[in-house]
């Protein structure tokens, strides 16, 4: 079986002009909507308290938001989780009350409510321990990047370094953004899974990269734009596959890994797909922007690891 | 040219054995048990104990499936969490106060495989249930209270060495005394630098008053703020142990902050008002001379307090303290001779020296035991001293519930906090969730393999199969390593479980494409696996190493379930490189290396182009 069946080089750097408008019309509402909407974070970042409760049937959420109502959390929020039964409450961080406590006092009233709930889960974040979580956050996408363009650098040229964590920065921003738009809850595993993205696409640019430094050593008379096509072109099957197959495990991941997992495998779903676009599409014409030349990749003197290297 | 020496096939063979042997305890599950550990140091973990547990259980009709007694203790396991709950019950009552029982979870694994160090992976909190706080020390609470104690004893040698002062004062984290003159200043000045190498000293002239200002030093705050955490660790571990939970963690995260982990604790809201409470015991004397009324109106009288005395009314106390909590050696709850719930008290040697002189001082005056919690000042009992009190032994009785009693007790017997600690994270899962977190994660990673298996075989025929093991092997060796380093197995540990062999699989699609891609050049089929394993390892290296550097970073700036993560996508990247490039290059060799004409490779159907344009 094969699913790729090429003939010729798909020109996809002169489809370059189309791409960039792409991506910078995504970028764009991407970073319009973070700053319109802004991401809806969850309670690692902001502080406060989420407790799950589940009851034996189906919750009456009305009555829970009156329960935690009368507890004078009336902004509070109250939500199905996953199932009918299942329910998530979010209680802001409130400086007067000892937050410690307040999950002890909600779960007292919702008890005295209904015998059957059952405490699944709670988690209370000071807000001191939110800023550094966001801090902490922050320091580790700067330090993933740097320590990417730094790899990249070492190992091809720095223009790869700077094209590659561009266009994956770009498919970050985009996943985002997406969080952004759709109001889906930022929390500590989401921003986990975009720090693995980040590593994980950038794999797709370095094995286009790596294909156009050997092709800069065995094409010698073809354009820059034809090697790059044709790097992608041969590489094409197995970017689409390998995604294909991390998808699928991912896919897994949302159908049966629960709610907790579900924004986790959103991200990487989101992750995945642009990240095929963005090293394919992003990546390459960066390349070329930057100016890359064959002399980048092939000095002179080395003459003859070049013969060697023809078919 | 794809022959393998036998040293390669001896390394591959070794790891596979390894990752079988230390995966295995993970499919035998776990059994409920019981653990019996010591409270004090003076009871003895030893055969006769062991002796005294079995007989317990054979008078109780409770058979236990094992009894093992180890070091730290003695863990017993039970067919059902039925057994265990009697059996802890049974076991409490038998053994007494000198022991801790506590439920837990034993491995079913058989003892060969424990005694070589093979155990299940170590669950996070998410997977077993239980509670995770992380506690923040009130630095600046640690000072006062250490500034509050040289205050202390700053009057007393200047009252030793007859140096008139004319006040004392605590502003913050500095102590200023007031002298008449300048002559006494210097005098004073001379002593308490002789005495307290701690304190930074500087003259002041404030309105023709003569001050001293104390300060502590940079290298004693430290100092005191390190001891205040360890002192706050070792409370909390007492706290923790007379809980009765089993596998405690509690540790010191940053300079600051203590993390505290109950695997298994049901009851949060006690768990949560024992460690989080600040009690300490103080016994000063109730100012008797001064008016209430006044002090009541705002005029609170220099020196003193007003506080409320429980179930009384406003009660007015000196500042000074006479006696605290530190002196306490022992604190149980009973009942006093009108049949009242009481705390009865042990003092160590000299605040049993200090509390007879105090009261052999001040026979008929009231002195007031003071319970200190946070902010928050209650007077438990106000008595009169009717006579002296010798031998250390105090009683308080206020108007306490049992409850009360027996919390206080507690409090006081495991010590006080050296300074208030605030919570400031908490993380609970409950138990139900935790075994629903486990099958998610446990799904999520089949399903998602079995996707791939059948894909990656139907695509690339017998390579695919091949590619397929080696996946299996990596997701063996990775379990097998998790399991050998105890590393905390987490929720999101368990989807970056999943994750990595959907990213595994990259190195045996890069090779197997590369493979196919050398046999359209017309290479012969065994020069083109060769190939298509050489060139496509610079890759799979490069692609690995960028992930390596997000999982590094990702360990060295997350927290908690971010961190679980890491661990399991550093190792899994370490072992898929050695198991897509090593474990598949082996069995290629193996297969097809030794065929000297190898007519076809069956890596599926390879698709020429009819006119290859170049």
């Amino acid at each position: 079986m094969e699913f790729f069946r090429i003939k010729r080089d798909i020109p996809f750097m002169s489809w370059g002009k189309y791409t960039t408008a792409i991506s910078l019309a995504t970028f764009i509402l991407s970073v319009f909507f973070l700053v319109s909407k802004g991401l809806n974070l969850g309670v690692d970042f902001t502080g406060g308290t989420v407790m799950e409760v589940g009851y034996s049937q189906t919750a009456d959420l009305n009555r829970v938001r009156d329960v935690v109502a009368k507890l004078g959390m009336g902004d509070a929020s109250v939500q199905n989780f996953g199932t009918s039964r299942d329910v998530l409450i979010r209680l802001p961080a409130k400086p007067e009350i000892s937050s410690a406590r307040l999950s002890e006092t909600v779960m007292a009233a919702l008890q005295q409510d209904d015998k059957t709930v059952e405490m699944r889960r709670v988690e209370f974040v000071g807000p001191q321990v939110g800023e550094e979580l966001v801090e902490n956050g922050a320091l580790a996408l700067l330090v993933v990047s740097f320590g990417i363009v730094a790899y990249l650098a070492m190992r091809f040229e720095w223009k790869f370094g700077v094209a590659g964590i561009i266009a994956n920065l770009h498919d970050v921003v985009i996943i985002l953004g997406f969080f952004a738009f759709f109001q889906w809850e930022f929390s500590l595993t989401v921003l986990a899974a975009i720090l693995a993205i980040l590593g994980y696409s950038v794999n797709e640019s370095v094995v286009v990269f790596d294909r156009i430094r050997e092709n800069f050593r065995k094409m010698r008379k073809a354009t820059v734009a034809q090697t790059i096509d044709n790097a992608i072109t041969r590489t094409m099957s197995r970017t689409i596959i390998t995604h294909g197959s991390t998808q699928m495990v991912v896919v897994s991941m949302l159908l049966f890994g629960g709610e907790a997992l579900h924004y986790f495998a959103l991200a990487l779903t989101i992750g995945i797909l642009f990240g095929i676009y963005s090293s394919v599409l992003v990546a390459s014409p960066l390349l070329i922007l930057l100016g890359v030349s064959r002399e980048d990749i092939v000095k002179p003197e080395k003459k003859k690891e070049e013969t060697e290297a023809l078919p | 040219m794809n022959r393998y020496p036998f040293w390669k096939y001896l390394i591959i063979v070794v790891s596979v054995l390894l990752g079988l042997l230390y995966t295995l305890p993970n499919f035998f599950g776990e059994s409920p048990a019981v653990q019996i550990s010591p409270l004090r140091s003076a009871a003895k973990v030893d055969t006769v104990l062991l002796q005294r547990v079995e007989d317990a259980l054979k008078k109780a009709n409770l058979a236990a499936s094992g009894m093992f007694l180890e070091a730290g203790g003695i863990k017993a396991r039970f067919a059902d969490t039925d057994t265990q709950l009697k059996a802890k019950d049974t076991l409490q009552a038998a053994l007494g106060g000198n022991y801790v029982v506590a439920l837990n979870l034993l491995p079913n694994s058989p003892q060969w495989l424990t005694s070589i160090g093979a155990l299940p992976m170590y669950l996070g909190l998410d997977l077993r249930g239980g509670v995770h706080f992380m506690l923040q020390v009130d630095m600046k609470g640690a000072l006062a209270k250490a500034m509050d104690r040289h205050g202390a004893d700053i009057r007393s040698s200047l009252r030793e060495q007859k140096i008139p002062y004319a006040g004392l004062d605590r502003e913050g984290s500095q102590i200023i005394v007031k002298f008449r003159d300048a002559e006494s200043r210097a005098k004073g000045e001379a002593e308490i630098g002789k005495a307290y190498g701690d304190l930074n000293l500087r003259e002041q002239d404030v309105s023709g008053e003569f001050h001293l200002t104390a300060t502590l030093k940079e290298e004693a705050q430290k100092r005191i703020q390190d001891s205040a955490v360890q002192q706050n660790i070792t409370t909390l571990r007492n706290r923790v142990n007379e809980l009765g939970v089993a596998e405690p963690i509690i540790q010191q995260a940053g300079a600051d902050r203590v993390v505290v982990q109950l695997p298994g604790v049901q009851d949060t809201a006690k768990a949560k008002d024992i460690l989080g409470r600040t009690a300490t015991l103080e016994v000063r004397m109730v100012d008797e001379e001064r008016d209430v009324e006044t002090a009541l109106r705002g005029q609170i009288p220099f020196g003193s307090e007003l506080h409320t005395e429980r179930g009384g009314g406003p009660i007015l106390v000196k500042k000074q303290v006479v006696l605290t909590g530190d002196r306490i050696n022992d604190a149980q709850a009973g009942f006093d001779s009108n049949n009242q719930p009481a705390v009865h008290l042990n003092l160590d040697n000299n605040g049993s020296r200090i509390f007879k002189q105090l009261t052999r001082d001040n026979v008929g005056k009231r002195m007031a035991i003071l319970l200190i919690e946070k902010n928050l000042v209650e007077v438990v009992t106000a008595p009169v001293i009717r006579e002296e009190i010798g031998g250390g032994r105090v009683q308080i009785s206020g108007r306490m519930t049992t409850e009360e009693a027996r919390d206080v007790a507690l409090l006081l017997r495991a010590g006080a906090l050296a300074a208030p600690m605030d919570i400031i994270e908490e993380r609970t899962v409950g138990p139900s969730l935790g075994a629903d977190n486990i099958s998610r994660g446990f799904n999520s990673t089949l399903y998602g393999f079995l996707a791939v298996a059948i894909f990656m075989s139907i695509y690339y025929m017998m390579f695919g199969c091949i590619s397929v093991v080696a996946l299996g092997v990596n997701l063996l060796l990775l379990i097998g390593l998790l399991s050998i380093l105890q590393a905390t197995l987490t929720l999101p540990g368990m989807a970056a479980i999943a994750l990595t062999l959907g990213m595994a699989i990259d190195a045996n699609v890069l090779i197997n494409e590369r493979i196919r891609d050398e046999l359209r050049n017309g290479i012969s089929p065994q020069a083109a696996i060769s190939a298509g394993f050489e060139r496509a390892f610079d890759t799979i290296l490069d692609s690995n190493i960028t992930t390596l550097i997000s999982g590094i970073a990702l360990f060295a700036f997350g927290s908690g379930p971010v961190k679980g993560f890491a661990v399991v996508l550093c190792l899994g990247i370490l072992t898929s490189m050695f198991s897509a490039v090593m474990v598949s290059r082996g069995m290629v060799n193996l297969m097809y290396g030794s065929r000297r004409k190898l007519e076809k490779v069956p890596i599926g159907q390879v698709w020429k182009p009819v006119s290859e344009k170049r």
